[in-house]
């Protein structure tokens, strides 16, 4: 028998086929590498000339002026994703390590399944919770709806992940506390969730950045404000808001305002 | 026989006991572990049958026998970590030291701080120093207070052969020593704890030769001082570490005898078709 493959039509499709499907997947692979460095170095040449210390630490303009910056929305989203933390993140986490630990049972089901569908939700659906919930009753908009609204976005990452890295310590190291006689919750706070802490943070820090761009659940929650939020009892200003409302009625301030806020994003 | 320590109660409880005695000390003349008519079930497995033998005290017990024969069954049942596998069922009387070990009533958090175990693959606690690792079984059980913890630490590290190896660097992670040493902290992890019993499942099978004997040296040195038990699929470590060495097949005990006797002369044909290596 030989190695060297018969010069036969079959065994050239073959090879044929072979480079054409590698040549696809590396295409789109290309294709993907592509999309997101066109849209970070178009941010990167239009908006980089506005980043200025103005823009963080001044108020906007009156539409129709140049200059001014949107300190008050970075401050406003800081807020909001504080109080999406507060509201969030004791919520999520305690649940994931509920369902990790004890949650082996037809409720811990019913949980998982749960938060799988709340995060399937739209997020302007959760703005509309959090507006009959909040704004509704108290007659104004206000960040503290803004946060309810996004907590409740944050809620299932926060579960799913703490869920999965605490299922990613080994039974070895349990069974080594256990082995011990150190009691099972002891085991849990100071064994298992210390082994997975960094990777529950990665969880919290990437579940921040989602939120963080969110602008539906903020339109009729915290709704946005030209200047400073007087509270959380008040309206208050957030990135993504901001970029929605101002650029497009003045259409002749230029594309350049748009582009600098995109690019701060 | 004295009120149970394995039994939390208000008034009497192991947190609010003297100190344990110092590793040294010999204890008085006690039974051993005697297990009667253990029967184990994993779901319908039916892993261990009506297995009876008694384990004798300040001595090293070998549980040989091909893999799925119940030895890891047996010593897990015997601190009751099988309760920690779902679906796990024991039926059967366990005693250690005359207190009965599988009594529903026994808290196996206490059982287990009276015997304590070792695991085939080394399991330091992969965020703590070794420090911390030896200190961790006092300090989360609330032991700590009142003891001289460094002593305890260096005492431990000590009778586990570790202490020169480790003495500059206990602020290290335990994760960072050698597979052969992380296997004596565990050991030294356990002893901190003063157990009565330390059960051994195969606790040299991820070890290189060296490391082996090094394990092996320290099983014996603590023979006089502790009941050991060690499951092994190596049979030249039972025959040089045990005192007694029980052979298992298929779930039950074929035959259990003085260590000599079950190498040169055993009662069974089935001892002897494994011991020759002729099966398993």
């Amino acid at each position: 028998m030989t190695l060297i493959a018969f010069d036969s039509g079959r065994y050239r499709r073959r090879k044929l086929f072979g480079r054409l499907a590698f040549a696809s997947t590396a295409l789109c692979a290309a294709g993907v590498l592509s999309a997101l460095f066109f849209i970070l170095g178009y941010l990167w040449v239009h908006g980089i000339s506005s980043i200025n210390w103005d823009f963080l630490t001044k108020l906007p303009k009156p539409v129709g002026e140049t200059g001014g910056g949107m300190a008050n929305a970075l401050v406003g989203s800081a807020e909001l994703l504080g109080l999406a933390g507060l509201f969030g993140l004791p919520t999520g986490v305690f649940a994931g390590i509920y369902l990790s630990e004890y949650g082996h049972n037809r409720f811990g089901t019913i949980v998982r399944y749960t938060t799988d569908i709340l995060n399937g939700v739209p997020s302007i659906v959760i703005g509309i919770f959090a507006y009959t919930l909040f704004v509704l009753p108290m007659r104004r908009f206000t960040a503290l709806a803004g946060g309810a609204a996004l907590g409740a976005m944050m809620i299932p990452i926060a579960v799913r992940t703490t869920e999965e890295f605490m299922n990613l310590v080994p039974t070895s190291v349990r069974e080594a506390a256990y082995a011990l006689g150190i009691p099972r919750w002891k085991t849990v706070v100071f064994i298992v969730i210390p082994t997975a802490l960094r990777g529950i943070v990665t969880g919290i820090m990437l579940d921040f950045a989602r939120v963080a761009g969110e602008t539906a659940p903020l339109l009729f929650t915290a709704f946005g404000n030209r200047y400073w939020s007087r509270g959380i009892l008040e309206p208050t200003s957030s990135l993504p808001v901001m970029i929605t409302h101002t650029p497009f009625p003045p259409m002749r301030t230029g594309t350049a305002r748009p582009g600098r806020r995109a690019w701060f994003f | 026989m004295s009120p149970s320590t394995l039994i939390a109660r208000p008034t009497i409880s192991v947190s609010t006991s003297l100190p344990p005695p110092p590793l040294a000390a010999a204890a008085p003349a006690k039974p051993g572990i005697i297990i009667r008519d253990l029967n184990v079930w994993f779901g319908d497995n039916h892993a261990l049958k009506n297995v009876s033998l008694e384990i004798p005290d300040k001595n090293v017990t070998a549980i040989i026998g091909p893999s799925g024969c119940g030895k890891s069954t047996l010593i897990r049942a015997l601190n009751r970590m099988h309760e920690t596998t779902p679906g796990a069922r024991v039926q059967g009387r366990v005693t250690v030291h005359g207190e009965d070990i599988l009594d529903p009533e026994a808290d196996p958090v206490l059982v287990r701080r009276k015997i304590g175990m070792v695991f085939q693959k080394a399991n330091p606690f992969p965020t703590l120093s070794i420090y911390e690792n030896v200190a961790a079984g006092l300090k989360l059980n609330g032991l700590a207070k009142g003891f001289p913890m460094e002593d305890i630490v260096e005492e431990s590290l000590r009778d586990a052969a570790l202490w020169d190896e480790v003495k500059d660097k206990l602020r290290q992670p335990g994760t960072s020593l050698s597979g052969g040493q992380q296997q004596r902290l565990c050991i030294a992890r356990a002893l901190a704890v003063r157990p009565d019993v330390l059960l051994l499942d195969e606790p040299c099978s991820a070890l290189d030769p060296i490391s082996t004997a090094k394990i092996e040296e320290l099983i014996l040195s603590l023979a006089g001082t502790f009941t050991l038990v060690i499951v092994t699929h190596n049979m030249q470590q039972a025959a040089r570490v045990s005192g007694k060495t029980a052979f298992f097949l298929l779930g039950e005990l074929i035959e259990f005898d003085d260590t000599p006797k079950i190498f040169t002369n055993p009662a069974r044909k089935e001892t002897e078709d494994y011991i020759t290596g002729r099966f398993g």
